[in-house]
């Protein structure tokens, strides 16, 4: 265990370092760096499937201030999509490579002009014939192949232990069909790309999750070194795994900008982000659970049908949640997928476990129910000794602490015991709960820190900021190792010129780029202590208030700094064989109590009491700020949203924030949130967990437990919007 | 979004005479305006800015309603001491729609002119007898949530998303208006609006260089006010049904009702039937719910929108009773 870490900084609910800077509007988003940039603006497929068969652009040529209109004809040199990597975000994304149209929505052109206005009058004198085939959409149980792979590492099958067998010993069983919608990530900042060449060299700011698969897309696609390319995405607002990867506006701000040897901006506007960028594709879930007469899950079979955008492999998969959950004798599932012609379908907020923690924690709570037991006595009941899916120990395991502590903040006892048997006026109450497990990934990353002669620290690395607070955990960290006030570090962030990090996604960041950090920091104290004349581990060394001191022995840094040049280190991290050998993950426990009114049975969620376990807190507030934002998403995901498909056309019809519903302000209630602050050993040096994805899953789990506790009415097709429950 | 030419005159005559203009609309707050001209669904060659016109605010008229300019903010008329105190559910209403932000730019007959939320009229790449007539109607087939319960054709499924008009066509509202030479008309809120037919394109009965200058609310009638709105979410949603009721029992006895609906209609609904029914019945369930199955008995749907039958029903019922509740507890 780390005994360096004493919590003077880590774990303080310290106020963002970059707050100032956000709200007094200096801190520039992508699409506000101060470059003298043409503009240009997307025109839009408005078909799914065929190509491009002519395309006149000559009025809009002639509009005053345009400067040109790129189209398959006379766009520079791209690959082709997905040529020059295996991976779905460094491949190349070339567009406008030819007149193919795989998906509604896709480039056939951009505009480029002096101003947006230009631009956007003249996109609508374009006119494009298409030579349209028949769409494929949609989810076809009988055209479907075995995924390759499921997203997060799990395999598309998993086959432990004999299932028939322990489905025909169990005495109860539920067998359901769930289907969970379209969905979109909705980050507040659009998409947004300034690229800028000079000779072949490529300079990018956009708005980007992972900058170096994004400087490996940029590479595969304009075919040039990635050491000619410079990617920058200091502040980014929300991504949501929307900005995993690289998507039209910047390569085709890249693409506009060479051809026109002057910067280019591209925006995505609202609408066409719904069709341009990524989004969760519809899933079909059919869930089997079997249980003997006392409450002992015997069987879980967990098998998904979805699809997946031409040329982009990628599969979701909601049986995440069942991977690490409970105890059974066999555990099955299988993922199959179709390739269509839907626009790109990629990672939103906890792929897998934010849908599996709704369809799977419902199956669970129906099965609990047959067997004539409280859910929360179920779950307790079946808590695994070892791991279900694989059979390996887990490296920490505090799910039986989240749900006891829960219940108990909750007021768990006083839950309706009847479906549909309290009412307070013309509203139906009811209580559910849901458990929450995610993946604790962890990757590579590296770190370099430089101590000025005057004291102030610098730390550089590739890594993100997604609004998450990574600058600041990171602030404190190394506030933490080095004895140092927040006030003398500076953090630098997401340049490709600095060490490559894993970015910000899978919940990994923190762990990831933190560890690097504090490597960093210990070698950094091994420098100091050298030249400050200390002879022993520098662990024994306490660094604190600017000093270091062991023993009677205190050595202002100050003294050492002022002759020197100051002092560089490099720290590195990348997952141990404790990633191996155990299986990790971080915890929780959802607690909800819902009102439906019973004539127009609309839902209102009236209080959330959660609790987690995420190892170390870095920052008790950014970190709560986290846990917030899931629960919010958990309301959103079970209650509100969905992207309608039109399956005549392969678009979305609702394509605004007025016509897909995310929660707003009044949908949320008070959300009362406690952390179990667990340090774990096994995951990194810092002993943290993930923890921005964790809330979202099995938060809307509760929510429709709690409805049917309410109602006595399961709805297997979500959202559950107010007429599924008439 | 094309180039259109801005203009902001600073009187009702020069209003009406840049109006004249080919192709050439008013402009109150633009929330609704703006956008569609950003999504190429509005193309006028001239907006013409109503905000420098005197247009008189508030004043009480001689029948002792209240007179508003159709300048006056959704928030200004929303928090207006005598809309809170005598025609709450105008005041319910307008604070259910939007957000802050929104009503305080968005004014009283812009707000009538609102169009409609239906995905097929906002983009431009699909049929619509309302954006282009003769098109065709590409909602009839397609996801259609929103659309249209009552009063719907052929050609047009659209629904009116104003909260406001609701109430106005519950509480009896008029429309004053002027026309170039200085003609004025007096026009009931709930004949302003027009059902789509085989003309969804003209939506109202106001001709295109026709100024709504003021609103008139007539003497205030008392009684319970409610504006019910179902959506799905608590927030910033159009109303998937709502209804705008006034309410006055003496006896056990209903002496007076005004009932309107939103989100099911081409147009606010004025519930005639159900208040026909009402008027002078007993208050309780069982009338409430055959007012509401008389009001509904003519709807009409094939699509995703077909819940919406049931959910007016319980509505207008969840509305009643309510109201009857706080009638009978006064």
């Amino acid at each position: 265990m780390n005994d360096i870490i004493k919590g003077k900084w880590i774990g303080k609910p310290l106020d963002r370092v970059d707050g100032p800077l956000k709200v007094s509007g200096e801190a520039a988003y992508a699409a506000e760096h101060d470059i003298d940039a043409a503009i240009g603006f997307i025109v839009e497929s408005t078909i799914a499937n065929g190509s491009v068969s002519s395309i006149d652009i000559s009025k809009a040529e002639k509009v005053e201030g345009v400067i040109a209109v790129l189209t398959h004809e006379n766009a520079p040199k791209m690959k082709p999509w997905g040529d020059g990597a295996d991976d779905r975000f460094q491949q190349s994304h070339g567009v406008l490579v030819d007149a193919a149209i795989r998906h509604y929505g896709q480039p056939v052109a951009l505009v480029v002009a002096e101003t947006l206005e230009q631009a956007r009058y003249a996109a609508i004198l374009i006119s494009v014939i298409y030579d349209e085939k028949t769409p494929k959409l949609g989810i076809d149980r009988d055209d479907s192949e075995l995924a390759d792979g499921i997203d997060g590492g799990l395999e598309e099958t998993n086959r432990r232990g004999d299932f028939e067998k322990a489905w025909g010993e169990s005495d109860l069983t539920v067998d359901l069909n769930f289907t969970t919608p379209h969905m979109i990530q909705a980050a507040m900042e659009p998409h947004a790309a300034i690229a800028e060449w000079d000779g072949d060299r490529l300079t990018v700011h956009n708005s980007t999750q992972v900058i170096d698969w994004g400087v490996g897309c940029l590479a595969n696609t304009f075919g040039i070194d990635k050491n000619n390319i410079r990617l920058l995405s200091p502040y980014i607002g929300g991504g949501f795994g929307s900005k995993l990867g690289q998507h039209y506006e910047t390569i085709l701000a890249a693409a506009a900008a060479k051809k026109l040897d002057r910067p280019v901006k591209v925006v995505q506007t609202r609408r066409n982000l719904f069709h341009d960028g990524p989004h969760r594709s519809r899933i079909e879930q059919r869930i089997r659970l079997g249980a003997t007469k006392d409450g002992t899950l015997k069987a879980i079979n967990f098998e998904t049908w979805s699809t997946q955008a031409i040329g982009h492999p990628f599969t979701e998969g909601p049986m995440a949640s069942a991977a690490n959950a409970y105890r059974c004798d066999a555990l099955h599932w299988t993922g199959k997928t179709r390739e269509t012609n839907e626009t790109i379908n990629d990672s939103m907020r906890a792929p897998g476990e934010a849908l599996g923690g709704i369809t799977f924690e419902a199956a669970i709570d129906e099965l609990a129910e047959k067997v004539g037991m409280d859910p929360l006595e179920f779950r307790l009941k079946n808590e695994p000794a070892e791991d279900p899916a694989s059979g390996k120990p887990f490296a920490t395991r505090d799910l039986v602490d989240c749900l006891k502590k829960g219940a108990e903040a909750f007021g768990w006892d006083a839950r309706p015991k009847e479906p549909r048997s309290r009412m307070e006026g013309r509203k139906l109450i009811g209580y559910g709960l849901a458990s929450a497990i995610r993946g604790n990934m962890m990757m590579e990353g590296s770190c370099q820190i430089d101590l000025s002669s005057s004291g102030h620290l610098t730390v550089r690395m590739d890594m993100t900021d997604i609004g998450t607070g990574t600058y600041t955990i990171l602030t404190q960290i190394a506030a933490e190792a080095l004895g140092l006030h927040p006030d003398d570090i500076t953090v630098e962030l997401a340049d490709s010129d600095n060490p490559t990090t894993s970015g910000s996604g899978g919940s990994f960041g923190a762990g990831t780029s933190g560890s690097a950090l504090w490597n960093a920091c210990i070698a950094m104290r091994e420098k100091l202590a050298k030249a400050g004349g200390f002879n022993i581990d520098p662990d024994g060394i306490a660094f604190d208030e600017g000093a270091m001191q062991a023993g009677d022995r205190s050595v202002p840094l100050r003294d050492v700094l002022k002759d020197s040049d100051g002092f560089s280190a490099e720290g590195s991290i990348e997952p141990g064989d404790e990633h191996d050998d155990y299986v990790q993950n971080s915890y929780g426990a959802h607690f909800c109590e819902v009102a439906v009114d019973i004539d127009t049975c609309e839902v209102e969620v009236r209080r959330f009491v959660s609790v987690f376990s995420a190892g170390r807190i870095l920052n008790r507030k950014t970190a709560r700020s986290q846990c917030l934002g899931g629960l919010v998403w958990g309301i959103g995901g079970a209650l509100r949203e969905e992207l309608w498909l039109d399956e005549r056309t392969g678009g979305y019809v609702n394509r605004d924030l007025a016509e897909y519903h995310l929660a707003v302000n009044r949908d949320v209630p008070q959300c009362e949130v406690i952390f179990l602050e667990n340090p774990d050993p096994k995951s990194n040096p810092i002993g943290t967990k993930g923890i921005g994805e964790l809330a979202l899953c099995g938060a809307g789990g509760a929510i429709v437990n709690a409805i049917y506790n309410a109602t006595g009415k399961r709805v297997y097709d979500l959202p559950v919007t107010l007429d599924k429950l008439m | 979004m094309k180039p259109f030419q801005f203009i902001r005159p600073d009187s009702a005559d020069t209003a009406l005479d840049a109006i004249s203009a080919e192709n050439a609309k008013f402009m109150g707050g633009g929330t609704n305006l703006v956008d569609l001209m950003k999504l190429q669904v509005e193309t006028p060659d001239s907006v013409v800015d109503i905000h420098r016109i005197d247009m008189g605010g508030f004043s009480e008229t001689e029948e002792s309603g209240l007179r508003i300019g159709a300048d006056v903010t959704n928030t200004a008329l929303a928090n207006h001491p005598k809309v809170r105190k005598d025609y709450r559910v105008l005041s319910e209403a307008l604070l259910s729609g939007a957000t802050a932000q929104l009503r305080n730019r968005a004014t009283t007959g812009g707000n009538f002119l609102q169009r409609t939320r239906c995905y097929y009229f906002m983009d431009t790449t699909r049929p619509c007898n309302k954006r282009e007539p003769g098109s065709g109607c590409a909602a009839l087939d397609g996801p259609s949530r929103i659309h249209a319960i009552l009063g719907a054709s052929d050609h047009c499924i659209a629904t009116h998303p104003s909260d406001m008009a609701v109430a106005m066509a519950a509480l009896d509202a008029q429309l004053h208006t002027r026309k170039p030479g200085g003609e004025n008309r007096t026009i009931a809120a709930t004949e302003l609006h027009r059902l789509p037919g085989d003309t969804p394109n003209i939506e109202t009965v106001l001709d295109s260089d026709e100024l709504i200058e003021s609103v008139t609310l007539p003497q205030p009638i008392g009684g319970t006010h409610i504006y019910r709105k179902v959506r799905d979410r608590s927030s910033y949603a159009f109303a998937l049904v709502s209804a705008a009721l006034v309410l006055k029992i003496h006896d056990g006895k209903i002496e007076t009702v005004r009932l309107a609906l939103g989100g099911v209609a081409h147009k606010p609904w004025r519930a005639a039937k159900a208040e026909k029914c009402l008027a002078g019945a007993e208050a309780n369930d069982e009338n409430f719910r055959a007012a509401a199955e008389a009001e509904l008995a003519d709807a009409n749907s094939k699509g995703d929108q077909t819940f919406k039958i049931e959910l007016t029903k319980r509505t207008i019922v969840a509305a009643l009773s309510e109201a009857a509740d706080r009638e009978n507890a006064a």
